[in-house]
């Protein structure tokens, strides 16, 4: 479980505080989706979470974050990484750099947590086939396209198996295929118990991995509630959101206006859409 | 406005045994707006950094106008042919967003009152004029990435390239991208785009080249390429066609790749 309570954090010369009085709890097994508009706060609050603010981005912090019930505040950068893993939307800012091959750079993350030699081994091929990268294994990482590296820093991740999980656009660069199985992975980590928040700008993939979504306002949570709900809320768009494609297509058929019959049958559709 | 062609690239990065293209043949006619798409690592952006002489074929024949771009150094062909990463840190060095803007056309040879107009005429097309003496890094990641693309904007070449110009841009960024693209091609100058953003390409481009394994399996316009009848080659390449378009099959309507085909559509059919 993640906490956050009244969580207030100024960057360092800032004016205005980034996020204000940000109140969530996200519990064991649950995938938070975060939505908002650019500079909303929504990295921010990713950097918190995962105590990379203030500890290497300068700002102040007022308010708490609790890990399972313990105020992190205490915390080294060290002891919280053991705990959160966070991925962003930029996979050339977290790769290792210093692995040779995608094996490697994969095996990283459990070899420096001390596991057993088979332990590493059974979770990197598991983060491997996981994001359907094997094929990748002995590549130069450096070499790797823009989305094949993300796919490589989330399968470094998942190898570490967190207990929590915090990802800024973690789909960014990746081809709609990737960006599925990235989906598949986080709802295979929630069902074993791990809390997750994913800031993202593509609603229609929220919609299908989240139970819950959260949109910010100038730092501030303006909506929180089940995804379905949230996602289909109009304010979306004051607040600077796409709604998801189904969304969309149904409020501009609503206002052109075709017959009542031909909305029925869009509305069949895009439910077959969002079943298949 | 020139022409761009490719013929029978291929390239081999250095380190790499992999055929990042493995015989691409292409031409891009001057006003085209194309978007290039396709699977992670299928070569959309080794692709592109051929466009500009970033890199050069391995075996092949890149040309602009009909004139081999061999020969051309990568300052001259940058005078056609202007290329926007995908990742805005690697291209944004100055210490401010006017300056950053300048430096390209300066070395142009761009001028005073020329100058300042270049420079103030992209600022405005990214919605950044309020923010020329803002230090780059104190722009959040997304206005960074519309910077990058002012700042090729400024250069006014006749080719833009641009390499995922919508990744990790809210509603209002999508809408200024499709607006700069929109606005170029008013002008007639040539858009060709990396995108995984399907919804952006059929509503964008005139034509849509798919990439798999280094190669070109697809091409034509986006009613086309989305049509049912591609569906499963786009599915072999890891793509999936936009929810416009499933939905009109669905409903019968036939090719719907945007959401105005797919509402008017609807409408006519009752």
């Amino acid at each position: 479980m993640l906490t956050f309570e009244l969580v207030t954090y100024r960057y360092a010369g800032a004016a205005r505080p980034s996020l204000q009085d940000v109140s969530l709890v996200i519990g064991s097994g649950e995938v938070v989706g975060l939505v908002g508009a650019s500079e909303a706060g929504k990295t921010t609050l990713c950097l918190v979470a995962a105590g990379l603010a203030p500890r290497t981005v300068r700002g102040t912090l007022k308010g708490r974050i609790l890990i399972d019930g313990t105020d992190v505040a205490p915390l080294t950068i060290h002891e919280l990484a053991g705990q959160v893993g966070i991925a962003f939307a930029n996979p050339a800012t977290q790769l290792s750099g210093v692995a040779g091959t995608v094996y490697e750079e994969v095996a990283f993350g459990p070899m420096n947590l001390g596991f057993s030699r088979s332990e590493v081994i059974d979770r990197t091929e598991a983060a491997l086939g996981a994001l359907k990268i094997s094929d990748l294994a002995e590549r130069e990482p450096a070499l790797l396209s823009g989305g094949q590296q993300q796919l490589v820093a989330m399968s470094g991740l998942l190898a570490l198996r967190p207990a929590h999980l915090v990802l800024d656009e973690p789909t960014a660069q990746l081809d709609p295929a990737g960006t599925r199985l990235v989906a598949e992975a986080l709802a295979r980590l929630a069902l074993d118990g791990a809390s997750i928040l994913v800031a993202e700008q593509k609603t229609d993939l929220l919609a299908s991995i989240c139970d819950r979504v959260v949109a910010l306002d100038a730092g501030r949570v303006a909506l929180d509630g089940p995804a379905f709900e949230v996602l289909g809320d109009a304010r979306l768009a004051e607040l600077g959101v796409a709604a998801p494609a189904s969304v969309r297509l149904r409020s501009l058929a609503g206002a052109a206006g075709p017959g009542p019959e031909a909305l029925a049958h869009l509305d069949g559709a895009l439910a077959m859409e969002a079943t298949a | 406005m020139p022409d761009l062609a490719m013929e029978s690239v291929v390239h081999v990065y250095e380190r790499g045994a992999v055929r990042a293209l493995d015989g691409v043949s292409l031409r891009v006619l001057a006003g085209e707006r194309v978007a290039l798409v396709g699977q992670n690592g299928s070569g959309k952006t080794t692709l592109v950094r051929h466009l500009n002489g970033l890199l050069r074929p391995t075996s092949g024949r890149v040309s602009l106008d009909g004139r081999d771009t061999a020969p051309l150094r990568v300052a001259e062909l940058a005078r056609s042919v202007g290329l926007v990463f995908q990742d805005p840190d690697r291209q944004i060095f100055a210490g401010s967003v006017a300056a950053e803007v300048e430096f390209g056309p300066r070395n142009l040879g761009m001028r005073g009152a020329e100058l300042r107009s270049a420079v103030d005429e992209a600022l405005t097309a990214v919605g950044l004029s309020n923010e020329a003496r803002t230090n780059p890094y104190d722009l959040g990641a997304s206005r960074r990435k519309l910077l990058a693309l002012a700042s090729i904007l400024a250069m006014r070449t006749p080719i833009l390239v641009l390499d995922e110009p919508t990744t990790g841009q809210d509603e209002r960024g999508v809408a200024t991208v499709r607006g700069v693209i929109d606005a170029a091609h008013a002008e007639g100058r040539t858009v060709v785009a990396i995108s995984h953003d399907m919804e952006f390409v059929a509503g964008s481009f005139d034509r849509v080249v798919v990439m798999s394994a280094g190669r070109i399996v697809g091409d034509g316009p986006p009613a086309s390429v989305f049509a049912a009848s591609s569906w499963e080659m786009l599915r072999s390449t890891y793509l999936e066609p936009p929810m416009a378009a499933r939905v009109g099959e669905r409903l019968g309507l036939g090719s719907t790749p945007t959401d105005g085909s797919l509402i008017s559509a609807l409408v006519r059919a009752g």
